[in-house]
């Protein structure tokens, strides 16, 4: 009992590795400003050309974002930033993980998106166009305020998980909240600044997840 | 050499093909054994806890809670990091492969014990109550009535959620876990070429999309069956 809390929820080497876990926290949040409004309207983009009026835009939708929900992000973060480069393209860890984090995420809020614009009933697209709206106006004032009401849940799901994959970015040395606290760990030789890394994420997403399940369970009932 | 010569070079360099596809069909398999076995684990796991949760016993349903909870919002790779680097201090040593497998079974059976229990509230009471009626007892009732129509319900999000958490298993990588990635990092490094990158996403997408594609279909199916 006690090496588990000398090697997990050691006081002194949490006090020690406070401030650089903060500033990594800070990175964290500022991935999160840039990579969730991309993703958001990534995906918008994405969406709205799957449920285009032609049908060749929306059949060449499907590979594309079949490809970006194949791909593990890790993958992909990888493949842009070590791979890129032997191609000539040479990217900082920030851009690298903005643009994979990007693509993941749009290929995500996408599907959301496009299952919302579906669930609106043909008849509300019928009725907004016969009162004279043009079609980008019907899509922006009656399909989409539906279409987000009823995938809500999925969409804050979704920015949780974002949230969450902003971690991997520790892998290419981006001095996020991880990176920091693995920093920490090996200068330590103990787990307590990963524990208290792992006690940040959990006060930013837990009140997420609890908020999520209401969100949810009001849908459902 | 033009811009098209430059990309084949890079990205499909044949020698670096013939000499490193082998490596990555065996960090291929090796993908395929965690992701199945962490596929089942978890399913089983979150299942379990599911009908723990229906005993409603207000300690167990709390601690079930907490468990769903925290692991739906760390970041699995956090979990990761603390296990493989913290339990050997503590006298428990795990391989990597077990520490991913474990951590990934923890991390879908709580969003698998999420979407079966909200499959389980969702069979109307008169269900239950018709089912202990006829003489089942709670445990019947919950097996034989409840649950062939709550599972029913919960394989299209549960199989987004566990297709999700499968392509995690990337995450052995940083761990060094021998799977695709990790073997066409290493390829990448000592061929100084990044077609072992290339090989390794083909692997993936050969792996995912037909999966992804299934998860589609899944989707409409039974949304076609509700309406």
């Amino acid at each position: 009992m006690q090496a588990l809390i000398e090697q997990f929820f050691n006081l002194d080497i949490m006090v020690q590795a406070w401030p650089v876990l903060l500033g990594g926290l800070w990175v964290t949040l500022t991935l999160c400003a840039l990579v969730i409004p991309l993703g958001l309207i990534g995906g918008l983009g994405a969406a709205l050309l799957a449920t285009s009026r032609y049908r060749a835009v929306r059949w060449a939708m499907v590979p594309v974002v079949d490809v970006f929900r194949a791909l593990p992000p890790l993958v992909l973060l990888i493949f842009v930033y070590s791979g890129l480069p032997f191609a000539g393209v040479d990217l900082t860890p920030y851009q690298a993980v903005a643009i994979a984090f990007a693509l993941n995420s749009s290929a995500y809020y996408g599907e959301i998106y496009r299952a919302g614009i579906a669930s609106v009933p043909k008849g509300q697209l019928e009725a907004a166009r016969s009162t004279g709206l043009s079609a980008a106006q019907t899509t922006a004032y009656v399909v989409l305020p539906q279409a987000v009401r009823t995938v809500l849940p999925d969409l804050v799901s979704n920015t949780i998980e974002v949230v969450k994959l902003t971690s991997l970015a520790s892998v290419v040395a981006l001095p996020e909240l991880l990176y920091s606290a693995d920093m920490a760990r090996s200068i330590t030789f103990n787990a307590s600044p990963i524990v208290l890394a792992a006690l940040l994420y959990l006060a930013l997403l837990w009140p997420c997840v609890r908020l999520l399940s209401r969100l949810e369970r009001r849908m459902a009932a | 050499m033009d811009r098209w010569e430059l990309f084949l070079e890079t990205f499909f360099k044949s020698e670096v093909i013939t000499r490193y596809w082998p490596e990555i069909l065996s960090g291929l398999w090796v993908t395929i054994e965690v992701a199945l076995a962490v596929v089942v684990a978890g399913l089983a796991l979150g299942l379990a806890l599911a009908v723990l949760r229906a005993y409603r016993i207000l300690a167990v349903t709390a601690l079930i809670v907490v468990f769903v909870d925290m692991f739906r919002a760390l970041p699995p790779l956090v979990v990761v990091l603390i296990f493989y680097f913290g339990l050997p201090n503590i006298g428990i040593v795990l391989s990597n492969w077990t520490v991913l497998w474990l951590v990934l079974t923890l991390v879908l059976a709580a969003f698998a014990e999420e979407i079966f229990w909200a499959g389980i509230l969702s069979v109307p009471k008169g269900q239950w109550e018709a089912a202990r009626s006829t003489g089942l007892g709670f445990g019947q009732a919950l097996v034989w009535v409840v649950l062939p129509q709550a599972v029913r319900l919960t394989i299209p999000p549960l199989t987004n959620r566990t297709i999700a958490i499968t392509k995690n298993t990337a995450l052995g990588t940083v761990i060094g876990v021998g799977e695709i990635l990790n073997q066409a990092t290493t390829a990448t490094s000592f061929s100084g070429n990044a077609t072992p990158l290339m090989l390794g996403a083909i692997a993936y997408l050969l792996l995912f999309v037909p999966v992804v594609m299934v998860g589609r279909w899944i989707e409409t199916r039974f949304a076609w069956e509700r309406a």
